[in-house]
């Protein structure tokens, strides 16, 4: 509280002085010192903004995250044409070849350079997980908002459906689904996207339950606010934090709940590479030839990672707390 | 005998310096009160003086130490945690704020009390029960014999704070400290507290050392008393002359803050009486869901009262009276039967959104009640979004908002946990008033500010009523800020009525023996010390 007095004289004459006929001394009783707890703020005269992105892009952590998801991005759009060699140039001859300047990341069982498949995997395994994660949070979200706004029966009843969808195993849930349609990339993203529904959908009740009871909902339900609009405007934003952090997680599980349903069959169908179907490949190799199994393993962690530090960021800029703190030391 | 000697207190966390150089020194059944607002050092002063600071990265400098007849002399500041555990609980009591958290819910009330018993003298569990009954009646918990083996829950708020009394007596500790010990409690609570401690400190020769933000009960407590200014001590004197000749400018500032009986209110600001508000056999009930199956609480019972335009109406009583569930009610939070009409149109059930407009409610907790997502200016504009109103100049309309409320336009730009609790509190009524109600309904809106914030937030609302002709309903449980801003009062106990009439009246001549009960635990403008001569 050393430096409480600078941001207080600049409050003064605004505020205190001509009113109530209490004269607090200048201002140290009026000012931010005495709200107990408002701390760090103080250093800041947080008058002038700092815009969202310049906060993202002062972090360097969240810079490299991002720089790596471009590379990824862009190899996976590219892998046509830049891949070395073909995705199924199959040579027999030279299976199960160690990382060489030919092939820097080795060649699998059937003599196929792992670096192009890699590189090629990664459109496939992209898509599946975001497109199946976007489905499950688009989905689960909604429905985990408005039954814990709502409540009563219609709450009931969604959260027991939930329930019976959690009581199923993952997998076994995502057989079934993928039984009923035909296996393919479209069905793999479905599945995936319908098993981690449930998930969103309990994280974003969980998190409104608390949010409902706040004060400053029960004003904007008091000046009439449309229901609708409250958990747009004030419902969702203040529950972002943990959706950012169960998305981050859930795009790392799509990834290799993908795998797992290719190495059954059911997923991506070979000889489409992807990631996961890579992986489960290996594993009978993996003494005779590690590479098989780490370069897409690392692929996959190399993602995961740069998806999680990239949500922690966005996390952070979004939180009005820590965004005041990383704002006073931007400048 | 001094029982406890502080000498140069410092107590920093990172770069910030919390206590700087405070000194005090306590004889037995001395009462050193110590004030000053939130976040002046209070709690931590007293918390690193008895070694009982345990915040990251804090450095305690300075010395204290604890004389007590039994274990003699002890150094408190940088003793082993071992040594302290010997004094903490023995020679050293420990009551605090909040008694609905410092109650283990688990634990019988035996099992608490006789728990630093067993720690530190070494007595059976029969001694030790026999002590605990003792202690419990002598704190005044009726029939003590079926309450020691009672959970917390079965308990009010003021017997909580009873048994905490008893735990940090337990041990018959030479030096009690009691942190903000009855500001969780209703007045007639507090004042019970207050007199049981002075009770059972003269009977004992104890030594207190209480904190309070409210001057009004420290100088119900205290022989002596620091004030303490952004951890500085700047006035240290007995509470009489601290009183009747403040020499430093904060203590001055401290004592014209402190509601005191006997104001009146602004004159009306419209004559003709006209009614309206008008609420009449207001009735609530809620359901809750017991173990033993659902239940009815029956909130407020068949309340009718009147609000004429242009005036306040006070609405008093204790926690649990009904009087925030009435405020809920009019705003259509909760459900309610009975009828209540603004200007002859209904309020209650499904009303237009245009009705909803013309009466506007301030919360509490000026903490929670703004979106700590939504900057000040977003959130004053939401209501005029909300109805669409003014679009395209919503800008300006905030800036005139802010200057209403006495806040410079610049702070639009600030999230909330960017501005202190009374800069908060002012954004709440901007946002009130964005939509030019006819009725404001402010629930206890300055309850959590401090003293000088508060007299500066209500000098606010006087004048704004003024400026803008408005109509309040002003829940309150301070009599003594009720007497300043109310035209008509309504005492509320237990969801009843009990005594309504114009404010003058009701406050020179209570009829009720509830509102005369509330009016006499009001801690009165000079310290008992005064009047008992000593």
């Amino acid at each position: 509280m050393s430096n409480a007095q600078r941001p207080t004289a600049q409050v003064g004459p605004g505020g205190s002085a001509s009113v109530g006929g209490v004269d607090p001394l200048g201002g140290p009783a009026f000012g931010p010192p005495s709200a107990g707890g408002a701390g760090p703020v103080d250093d800041a005269a947080p008058e002038r903004r700092v815009a969202a992105w310049r906060l993202l892009v002062a972090n360097p952590v969240t810079v490299a995250a991002a720089a790596t998801l471009a590379v990824v991005v862009f190899v996976a759009l590219t892998a046509q044409w830049i891949a070395p060699y073909g995705v199924n140039e199959v040579d027999v001859a030279g299976a199960l070849q160690p990382p060489s300047w030919a092939h820097p990341f080795g060649t699998d069982d059937l003599g196929r350079d792992i670096l192009s498949r890699v590189m090629l995997a990664a459109s496939t395994s992209l898509q599946v997980a975001v497109v199946s994660v976007t489905f499950a949070f688009c989905v689960g979200v909604p429905i985990g908002i408005i039954s814990g706004y709502v409540g009563g029966w219609l709450d009931t009843v969604s959260m027991r459906v939930v329930d019976v969808m959690f009581a199923f195993p993952v997998l076994l849930l995502a057989l079934a689904i993928v039984a009923i349609l035909q296996p393919g990339m479209a069905t793999t993203m479905l599945a995936i996207g319908i098993v981690y529904t449930p998930i969103f959908a309990r994280v974003a009740r969980a998190s409104t339950l608390s949010v409902r009871t706040e004060p400053y909902v029960q004003v904007a339900q008091t000046m009439g606010t449309p229901w609708w609009r409250i958990l747009r405007r004030h419902v969702l934003p203040n529950i972002t934090g943990p959706l950012i952090v169960q998305t981050s997680l859930s795009l790392a599980f799509a990834i290799l709940s993908e795998a797992a349903l290719s190495f059954l069959g059911l997923g991506i169908q070979p000889p489409q590479p992807s990631w996961g179907g890579m992986l489960f490949a290996a594993q009978g190799f993996v003494t005779q030839a590690w590479w098989m199994s780490v370069f897409p393993g690392l692929a996959i962690f190399v993602t995961v990672l740069a998806f999680n530090l990239l949500g922690d960021g966005l996390r952070d800029v979004l939180d009005p707390k820590q965004r005041t703190r990383m704002e006073a030391r931007h400048r | 005998m001094n029982v406890l000697e502080v000498a140069d207190l410092h107590v920093s966390i990172g770069r910030t310096d919390i206590v700087r150089g405070v000194s005090f020194a306590l004889e037995r059944e001395q009462t050193l009160g110590i004030v000053g607002e939130s976040g002046s050092g209070k709690s931590m002063t007293v918390l690193a003086a008895t070694g009982l600071l345990d915040a990251p990265g804090a450095r305690v400098g300075g010395s204290a130490i604890l004389r007590d007849d039994r274990l003699g002399l002890a150094r408190l500041i940088g003793a082993s945690p071992k040594a302290l555990r010997r004094v903490h609980g023995d020679a050293i009591g420990f009551v605090f704020q909040d008694p609905s958290t410092s109650l283990n819910p688990l634990l019988t009330l035996e099992r608490q009390i006789t728990e630093s018993l067993e720690a530190h003298r070494n007595l059976t569990r029969r001694a030790a029960r026999t002590r605990a009954l003792d202690l419990l009646s002598a704190v005044g918990i009726p029939t003590p014999e079926n309450r020691l083996d009672a959970y917390p829950h079965q308990l009010s708020g003021g017997q909580r704070q009873r048994v905490m009394i008893a735990i940090a007596l337990a041990c018959d500790p030479g030096l009690l400290i009691a942190d903000e010990p009855t500001t969780a409690l209703d007045v007639t609570t507090q004042a019970q507290i207050i007199d049981l401690v002075r009770d059972l400190q003269e009977q004992r020769g104890t030594a207190v050392v209480w904190i309070s933000h409210d001057l009004g009960v420290i100088g119900q407590v205290a022989d002596d008393v620091i004030v303490l200014q952004q951890g500085q001590v700047v006035e240290h004197r007995p509470i009489v002359e601290l009183v009747d000749a403040p020499a430093h400018p904060y203590t001055q500032v401290l004592l014209a803050a402190r509601p005191r009986l006997g104001g009146s209110p602004p004159p009306p600001v419209d004559d003709s009486g006209a009614v309206l508000l008008d609420v009449a056999n207001l009735d609530v009930r809620f359901p809750v869901s017991t173990p033993t199956g659902r239940a009815q609480i029956h909130a407020v019972r068949d309340v009718s009262f009147q609000v004429r335009r242009g005036t306040t109406l006070g609405l008093v009583g204790e926690s649990g009276s009904g009087k925030s569930t009435i405020a809920n009610a009019l705003t259509g939070l909760v459900r309610a039967n009975g009828s209540a009409t603004l200007e002859g149109q209904p309020l209650l059930g499904k009303v237009p959104r245009d009705r909803r407009r013309r009466l506007a409610m301030v919360f509490q907790d000026p903490f929670s009640s703004l979106d700590p997502r939504i900057r000040a200016g977003d959130a004053v504009a939401e209501p005029l979004r909300v109805h669409r109103l003014r679009p395209g100049r919503h800008r300006e309309r905030v800036a005139a908002l802010f200057d209403l409320v006495r806040l410079p336009t610049a702070f639009a730009s600030r999230f909330p946990h960017e501005l202190s609790g009374g800069q908060r509190q002012r954004v709440s009524i901007a946002r009130a008033l964005a939509l030019e109600p006819d009725l404001l309904i402010l629930d206890e809106a300055t309850a959590s500010l401090d003293a000088s914030i508060q007299a500066q937030v209500l000098g606010l609302l006087r004048d704004l009523q003024q400026e803008l002709a408005l109509t309040y309903l002003f829940i309150a449980h301070d009599l003594a800020i009720v007497q300043d801003m109310s035209h008509d009062v309504l005492v509320m106990q237990e969801g009843v009525a009990v005594e309504y009439r114009p404010a003058g009246e009701l406050f020179a001549d209570p009829r009720e023996e509830y509102t005369q009960r509330l009016l006499a635990a009001v801690p009165p403008e000079r310290p008992r010390a005064a009047r008992s001569g000593r």
